[in-house]
């Protein structure tokens, strides 16, 4: 009922009825096709420049990155990460194929879980679907083994993305998406930065509801 | 705090100020009439708009020091920051042809659009509530809460959550909704509205959180020291950590809805928003009909603006889709998915001059460079919507008889027309309305008298010019001494703010004429 009353004011505005049929086909076809629209020009670049862009984004954004050569050095980045901030080396992992496969034996202080995030977990480790150097994102797209709560829930997040799994603008990482996972998971978050707040007085303040603290464990395997 | 800020919450009954006309038919096919009715004629609770009284609320604003203070301090940093992230992107300029462009092709097949992405959000197994007024819209979000159990809800910031004052019908139903946004919660907890649409608590100062936190926080240690911002924002965090997790249902709103996938888009900073629609076990999307854009591409382009013409940033920290509920084996996410899709007028402005608002993203920038909304802040305008975008937007949504003075509450400097990422005529639009005022007669009698002086004058260039050489004479000799005039009869309203400078005894015209004459024009 509502939806037809709104449809009709619409056309009625539009001084038209239903689409008809051909330009309704050809909209269908730009949906199909979802054509990219200008794309800047600053992440036009050599992969090895768009890892550095990628790289200054993040700091920018007040994340910080490690780079490691391998996954097997993944643990002792981590490690020392924690350390460093003087953090509990207690921390909730996603339960993700590439997460699994890294030796976190070899740091036997780690105590790790799989899962999702509860709200006493106080570091959490996600896997990163993409990286997009434009402007230093990371894309979390949600399934069983990317739970979501891992983006938000703990004070320090920690992700772990795979040089060759960066990209240049936010269009490539879509059809990384399109390609791998044939359609739109429930939940897909783009994360700049740790999480902040100008709402006193417009002035930034870092950790506001999500992590104070986000770090990415860059793995160079782009070779 | 201002003479609106308690109005908001005010009883039942029409708005003060102007009663609706029943108003002739105004060229053109927009139908005030039939939204003034959908919006404030229901609910003993609404937020009871009071741009009739902008006026009386921008001298309460100019004469409150602790708002003057918060606009002198944040006014200049938001201008800073959006130039700056503009100057750091060559194709920015470029980039706000393709974000009106966009919009203008979504406006135009809008009706395909909604549709696609009705059928889409249906295909994800979520589901859709198309709402037609406030009234509807309200009712759709309590039924859902009802039938989801709900004693307590958490909500991301949301404007059409404002513009439809849904919190207000859950509490009158038993159901507690706690604003999560961090200057969204405070401003619950002063019971006031939002004075800006990205920073709702604008308008206040340091001071006010802490007086609000020790008043609400009662089983906190009333000793406790709040030496910094950080310490407001600790105690704010774990306190609504606490509600995050028993929240039955979570309430956003939507920055953009994208067709293609059926998904809907949030833009924040906190990551309130995604614990709003992550931890319960029922998320709520209140989306107005023009958030809909085509393609994920589509949106890209649009995020691309947004942020750089709000904040400053490259991009918000957390840009979230959501498409649907928790899909099989999934760890976490909500169980049910629901969009309440509001028109509430906005359909209304499709095919009018007005089409053009429709283009809005929300971002402020029209606000944050306006010189007016600088000098009186956002609860003047009386209603959801501050500063030009609001003051082109109120009029369309509560009726111009009640929103009239917004539109001529401007200087015309089109500072916001050159800074909005889509491109919206905003200064035109608002002319647009003076004329659909003086068309419907609203405007006031003398203000007509003076108009229609002007404009017999105006007609006659050469009486035109005679009486205006003889004013500027008059006034020259009369103003030589002190060169401005601090009073002046028939402007007082006009002196009290400012002095008037007195004319140095000749028009434009007739100089313009002389130097031409004398050959000394270049």
């Amino acid at each position: 009922m509502s939806r037809e009353a709104i449809l009709t004011a619409i056309r009625r505005g539009l001084r038209r009825g239903a689409l008809p049929a051909d330009q309704a086909a050809m909209l269908r076809g730009r949906l199909a096709q979802h054509p990219r629209q200008l794309i800047p020009a600053r992440s036009r670049l050599p992969h090895p420049q768009q890892v550095e862009l990628f790289v200054r984004n993040v700091e920018k954004e007040f994340g910080t990155v490690a780079r490691v050569a391998s996954a097997a050095e993944v643990p002792v980045a981590v490690a020392d990460y924690l350390a460093a901030q003087n953090l509990p080396s207690e921390l909730v992992m996603a339960p993700h194929s590439e997460l699994q496969a890294i030796p976190w034996a070899e740091r036997p202080m780690l105590s790790i879980r799989q899962g999702r995030a509860e709200a006493t977990d106080a570091v959490a480790v996600q896997h990163a679907f993409a990286g997009i150097a434009e402007t230093g994102t990371l894309m979390f797209p949600s399934a069983p083994e990317r739970p979501t709560t891992l983006n938000v829930l703990a004070d320090t997040a920690i992700a772990v993305l795979r040089t060759s799994r960066l990209v240049g603008a936010y269009e490539e990482a879509w059809d990384l998406l399109r390609a791998e996972l044939g359609g739109m998971p429930r939940n897909v978050m783009l994360v700049t930065g740790p999480s902040r707040s100008a709402d006193i007085e417009q002035t930034l303040e870092l950790g506001a509801h999500g992590p104070r603290r986000l770090h990415v464990v860059l793995v160079d395997d782009a070779g | 705090m201002l003479a609106n800020g308690e109005a908001v919450h005010a009883g039942s009954g029409r708005p003060r100020g102007i009663a609706p006309l029943a108003g002739r038919g105004v060229a053109g096919t927009f139908r005030e009439a039939a939204i003034r009715g959908k919006v404030g004629a229901t609910g003993d609770r609404m937020h009871v708009p009071t741009s009739a009284a902008f006026k009386q609320n921008a001298h309460a604003a100019i004469d409150d020091p602790g708002l003057q203070k918060a606009l002198a301090r944040s006014g200049p940093s938001f201008i800073a920051r959006r130039a700056a992230a503009a100057a750091a992107l060559p194709e920015f300029e470029e980039l706000r042809n393709t974000a009106r462009d966009i919009k203008n092709h979504t406006l135009a097949h809008l009706d395909f659009y909604l549709e696609t992405y009705a059928a889409n959000v249906e295909k994800a197994g979520g589901t859709v509530h198309w709402c037609a007024d406030a009234e509807a819209a309200r009712e759709a979000v309590l039924k859902i809460c009802q039938a989801a159990g709900a004693r307590t809800v958490t909500k991301g910031k949301s404007m059409i959550s404002e513009e439809i004052a849904v919190n207000d019908h859950l509490e009158k139903h038993g159901i507690t909704p706690v604003e999560t946004d961090l200057g969204e919660y405070i401003i619950q907890l002063r019971h006031e509205l939002p004075s800006h649409i990205i920073a709702p608590a604008f308008h206040l100062n340091l001071e006010d959180w802490e007086e609000a936190f020790r008043k609400s926080h009662t089983d906190l240690p009333a000793d406790r020291v709040f030496a910094e911002r950080r310490d407001i924002l600790t105690e704010a965090r774990t306190k609504l950590r606490a509600r995050f997790l028993a929240a039955d249902v979570g309430i956003t709103g939507a920055n953009f809805l994208i067709a293609e996938t059926g998904t809907s888009v949030i833009v924040t900073n906190e990551g309130n928003g995604d614990l709003t629609q992550t931890l319960p076990r029922v998320h709520i999307v209140l989306a107005s009909i023009e958030k809909v854009v085509p393609t994920l591409e589509d949106c890209t382009s649009l995020l691309r603006v947004l942020a750089r013409s709000a904040t400053g940033q490259d991009m918000s920290v957390y840009t979230t889709f959501s498409t649907g509920p928790r899909r099989d084996a999934d760890l976490d996410g909500p169980a049910e998915y629901h969009v309440v899709l509001v028109d509430n007028g906005r359909s209304a402005m499709i095919g009018t001059e007005f089409q053009d608002m429709l283009r809005c993203i929300r971002c402020a920038a029209c606000m944050n460079h306006c010189p007016v909304y600088g000098a009186v802040g956002g609860h003047a305008y009386g209603w959801v919507y501050p500063g030009p975008m609001g003051s082109v937007l109120t009029p369309a949504l509560i009726g111009v008889d009640q929103a009239g003075l917004l539109p001529n509450a401007s200087t015309f400097c089109g500072k916001c027309e050159s800074v909005c990422p889509v491109k919206i005529p905003l200064p035109g639009l608002m002319r647009h309305w003076r004329e659909r005022e003086f068309e419907r007669h609203l405007t006031p009698a003398t203000q007509r008298r003076n108009l229609g002086l002007w404009a017999w004058f105006a007609r006659r260039p050469s009486l035109y010019r005679m009486a205006t050489r003889a004013a500027a004479f008059a006034l020259g000799v009369a103003g030589r001494k002190r060169g401005r005039f601090a009073r002046m009869p028939f402007a007082g309203g006009w002196t009290q703010g400012r002095d008037l400078p007195a004319p140095e005894g000749d028009t434009f015209f007739a100089r313009y004429a002389q130097a031409q004459r004398d050959g000394t024009l270049r």
